[in-house]
């Protein structure tokens, strides 16, 4: 009998098979747009995961000195002392123009690194000998290979394919000179097997900490803000996906009400029919799913390697910009596809399993009902109104999303009774028979169509958010880049006695030299990476504060105070007039806070003098140079002569600040793609609604077609209709698309990168989307109302003789 | 003549043909009975009249325009201008209110007489019923609305297919009575089609069509 059962509900999709097309496209695009973003996560966790494991990070309790590096003496005391102590030197230089990180272990105690042992293992190893002696050897993944085996200057080079994109691990002899750190260790790795008795570390090196591995902060913690974001756009853009699927289920069942029934009278149980439409929806989930995987297996391959360039960009996270097809993503998305499905169905579900036999309500009814009355509407707001309750109670991050989805929810349940009360306004103030037939068949097609039309003031909305978020940023990060960038030049020595070189010689041709010097120094709100700066008119003049105290830059050349960045202020609720621990010696006054965009730690400026205290003997060769903007060309090349400098050590302030946008503009590729994805998704589901509910829509047209409209008029009224619709919806969605973008910019980014932004208004843009909705809104009804225009009178006088 | 139908000719897709060289006329303030079998033809050379369709041979005047190659705007502004129509499943429009849909085909006509839809609104019994909608409505009352949309036009011609086919007997008889009533105040023409040999018997002459002729 199933058998049987299943054929009859089967029939259906035969005859509706646009229906059908329109379902499985439906879950195929939520399925797609939602599995890219998470394949796009999981393959950047997979590399964090990897890099981890390569380097053996957050695996051993680690010893750091808060005032800057470990001297070799503190080494040896704790060796004498009997603690296995493993010494690590890590940090970023700059080789060939690139920014590459280097570590350096001590490869005799270290514990085993995979990448060192699978180049140990493989077909032709290195002299283990040629590792610890000079020149030693470099180990870094292919790409980075090839790049550096076109530089000069540098050891070996072997290749390791796990190893993050832009890593070099090397023995730490190798390091101390390729980074001219001679003597000097970033951190000491605690080794797991320890002699049983032992003398406190504290005892033997009180200056230094102990970071328990479990607090290690980690990339992937650092990117999760990131991918939270990523997620939140997938979660979207799945759910515009699903109202086609939620439309086009609901209308299927509705128009198999009467087979429903017949089967009924025919003694199938409402138990069994249940059962086997759960069966039919669930495999057309799968089918529908199996294609959004391949669309967003693709998808995600396209949008990676930017996604891969902005994570290395923003966080210095080792993400490889290749995508690999991952069984549990798979499986994933599978079962998103069949769970936003059976979610989407399962409103249409219930009503039928509650339809009494003898029910004769048709299509007609069934949409009526679905958006009538007042719960909708009111759902909607008590929807928004938990959201904002959330947020003013409990903050933070998911908050914040939850006061997005709230908002976003109970907008569009809203949309449907805001037409109509829109159209009902407009329907008071028109004369023509014609107009007034236009807006009160308007207002009748609406339950049919509004979810799509939901579906648009999302895809509106998040356009709008998000845009005006971006642009409002671009043009505070140009701004502030103009600020932070006063320099005609930045230059990089080789070393500090070059940059001493450098400096002796520009001093009588330039207006300034600003040297640029920092320490990474462990704090307990993460790495605090700490600044000096020399007393200049160009800090006074254009240094992005966004709080200060009086005489802010007086206090902090004078080494009384201290300047803190947007991030480390939010993050510790330090203000001017609050005290900042540097380390156990140094605290100092907050003189002021400045903006610092595009960096995700902490960060402090004191006097050159001051930082010359804290941290003695921080290297002293990168500099800012002010000099007139005309001879900035001709000064770089007499520097890269004179000093035999590499082309990428002598920059210029414009390539700089290229540099940065081009960073800024791959960061937001990705929500700019589904932005324009999810917009095309939500025309999408316009043309879908249009189509199905084609077969309804001629008895409506063909009375007036009848009493003297001819065909062509009314496939104008039919495009009319569907302009003005996306255009009132359009209208609806500009107050929540900026409500959104507040909502991004003063909520979700401070939680998740610790920096609010001003909000700017874009109206030229606003322009712009909305004349493509219109078209898009125009373009899928050209379909309809082509199909109307070429209809011939036959199939009119069909309603009449149907109607018998 | 008002209505001229001279031979005409009409097959189905397909080829069956349906009306084999139909002729009749009918002039202003005539009643005209079309009875026949299902699948005559009678809807169908109803529809020829109301230039809903178009036929394959002959000649059809209507007010003194001949349909054969009047293309669709022609066609259009012959139906809001000369010809009103009662449908057997009344056909309203369900957006609209009863008063939107009485006066909707004057008004396309640009013919709306205030006092004359008031006057048909008391009538037709509607005029309670005016903010009512289409689906608030019984099927007598709808098909009230639907004779008054067609009258407020103050058509030449008045064309109903099975007007009283979905009615029961006494929401039938009024329904003709008004109808028939209104014809002759107005003077309209009326081409009715009817299964019901009591009804054609109470209009001026009756044609029957048979094996897609007049007989």
């Amino acid at each position: 009998m199933t058998v049987a059962i299943i054929q009859v509900l089967l029939s259906h999709w035969r005859r509706h098979r646009l229906q059908l097309a329109t379902l499985l496209i439906g879950i195929a695009l939520a399925t797609g747009l939602w599995s890219a973003v998470q394949a796009i996560n999981a393959e950047a966790r997979a590399s964090y995961q990897r890099a981890n494991e390569q380097l053996a990070l957050g695996q051993h309790d680690e010893l750091r000195n808060p005032a800057g590096p470990i001297t070799i003496d503190r080494y040896l005391s704790l060796r004498r002392a009997g603690w296995q102590v493993a010494a690590v030197l890590e940090e970023t230089t700059r080789i060939g123009g690139r920014s590459i990180r280097v570590m350096g272990v001590d490869m005799v105690a270290y514990p085993a690194l995979p990448a060192v042992t699978g180049i140990e293992q493989s077909a032709t190893p290195p002299d283990p000998a040629d590792m610890l002696t000079a020149p030693g050897r470099l180990l870094a993944s292919p790409d980075l290979a090839r790049f550096l085996s076109n530089q000069t200057g540098l050891p070996p080079v072997l290749t390791s394919p796990d190893l993050p994109p832009d890593l070099i691990l090397t023995d730490i002899g190798v390091a101390e000179v390729l980074l001219d750190r001679k003597g000097q260790i970033s951190r000491l790795i605690i080794l797991p097997d320890q002699p049983r008795t032992l003398p406190e570390i504290a005892a033997i090196t009180p200056e230094l900490e102990r970071v328990e591995a479990s607090s290690q902060l980690d990339t992937a913690q650092l990117t999760d803000s990131f991918h939270l974001n990523l997620s939140a756009f997938g979660l979207l853009s799945f759910a515009v996906g699903l109202f086609i699927v939620h439309g086009t289920v609901g209308l299927a069942f509705a128009q198999r009400r009467g087979m429903i029934r017949t089967l009924r009278a025919l003694g199938v149980s409402m138990r069994q029919l249940v059962w086997v439409i759960l069966l039919e929806l669930s495999l057309l989930a799968l089918f529908g799913g199996l294609a959004g995987l391949m669309l967003g297996y693709f998808l995600a391959g396209a949008l990676l390697p930017d996604v891969a360039a902005t994570l290395r960009g923003l966080y210095g996270a080792p993400v490889s910009g290749e995508i690999a097809l991952q069984p549990k993503w798979a499986v994933a998305g599978l079962a998103m596809a069949l769970g936003g499905t059976l979610l989407a169905s399962g409103h249409a579900l219930i009503r039928l399993s509650h339809m009494p036999l003898l029910s004769g309500a048709g299509v007609q009814a069934w949409r009526t009902a679905a958006f009538n009355g007042f719960t909708t509407p009111l759902l909607g707001l008590l929807i928004m109104l938990v959201g904002i309750i959330v947020q003013l109670s409990i903050g933070g991050l998911v908050a914040g999303f939850t006061l997005v989805a709230g908002m976003l929810l109970g907008a569009a349940m809203l949309l449907p009774s805001l037409l109509s009360l829109v159209i009902s306004i407009f329907q008071r103030f028109t004369k023509g028979p014609i107009a007034q037939w236009i807006w009160s068949d308007m207002r009748a097609q609406l339950p049919g169509l509004s979810l799509a039309l939901m579906a648009l003031l999302l895809a509106l909305a998040a356009n709008i958010g998000v845009g005006t978020m971006v642009s409002s940023f671009r043009l505070t990060f140009t701004g502030w880049l103009d600020q932070r960038l006063t320099s005609e030049l930045y230059l990089t020595a080789k070393d500090d006695q070059q940059g001493r070189e450098i400096s002796n010689w520009l001093a009588p041709q330039v207006d300034a030299i600003l040297p640029i010097r920092s320490v990474e120094l462990a704090h307990p709100s993460g790495p605090l990476f700490l600044y000096g700066v020399v007393d200049d008119q160009t800090y006074r003049q254009h240094w992005p504060l966004i709080a200060s105290g009086a005489d802010v830059w007086d206090r902090v050349n004078a080494g009384e105070a201290v300047l803190i960045n947007e991030q480390l202020a939010r993050r510790q609720d330090l203000w001017p007039g609050d005290d900042l621990m540097i380390n156990r010696e140094y605290t100092l006054p907050v003189a002021g806070v400045y903006s610092d965009y595009g960096n995700p730690t902490g960060q402090a400026i004191v006097s050159m003098t001051r930082l010359d205290q804290i941290a003695p003997g921080v290297e002293a060769r990168r500099f800012g140079i002010r000099t007139r903007a005309e001879s900035a060309t001709e000064l770089a090349d007499a520097l890269r002569d004179r000093f035999d400098l590499p082309g990428q050590a002598v920059i210029q302030q414009a390539a700089m600040k290229a540099q940065s946008m081009a960073v800024f503009e791959k960061t937001f590729v990705v929500t700019s793609a589904l932005n324009v994805l999810t917009l095309g998704v939500a025309g999408f589901a316009i043309l879908t609604s249009l189509l199905t509910l084609w077969t309804q829509r001629l008895p409506q047209i063909a009375p007036v077609w009848a009493l003297g409209l001819t065909r062509a008029r009314l496939a104008q009224f039919e495009l009319l209709r569907s302009v003005l619709l996306a255009a009132i919806t359009a209208i609806i969605a500009l107050p929540l698309g900026l409500a959104l973008a507040w909502t991004l910019l003063a909520i979700i980014n401070v939680e998740a990168f610790g920096w609010r932004l001003p909000m700017y208004l874009f109206p030229a843009d606003w322009a712009r989307l909305f004349l493509l909705t219109l078209l898009a809104a125009l373009v899928a009804a050209a379909l309809p109302a082509m199909r109307l225009l070429r209809l011939p009178p036959a199939e009119l006088l069909r309603v009449f003789a149907n109607e018998r | 003549m008002l209505l001229k139908i001279d031979n005409v000719q009409k097959s189905y897709p397909g080829g069956r043909p349906v009306l084999r060289g139909v002729s009749l006329a009918l002039d202003k303030g005539q009643t005209l009975a079309l009875t026949g079998e299902s699948g005559s033809g009678k809807s169908t050379l109803l529809n020829l009249a109301a230039t809903l369709d178009s036929f394959d041979g002959g000649e059809i005047t209507l007010d003194g325009t001949d349909l054969s190659g009047l293309e669709d705007p022609g066609r259009a502004a012959l139906r809001r201008q000369s010809v009103s129509l009662v449908f057997q499943q009344f056909n309203l429009i369900p957006s609209l209110t009863v008063a939107q849909n009485l006066s909707f085909h004057a008004r396309l006509a640009g013919r709306l007489d205030e006092a004359w839809s008031t006057h048909l609104a008391d009538r037709l019994g509607l005029s309670d019923l005016l903010d009512r909608y289409p689906e608030n409505l019984s099927g007598g009352q709808q098909q009230r609305v639907a004779i008054g949309r067609a009258m407020a036009a103050q058509p030449k011609l008045l064309l109903a297919d099975e007007p009283t086919g979905n009615l029961d007997e006494t929401a039938s008889a009024t329904v003709l009575d008004l109808m028939l009533s209104l014809v002759a105040e107005t003077g309209a023409a009326l081409l009715l089609v009817t299964h019901s040999q009591d009804i054609a018997a109470r209009l001026d002459r009756r044609a029957h069509l048979s094996g897609g002729r007049i007989t």
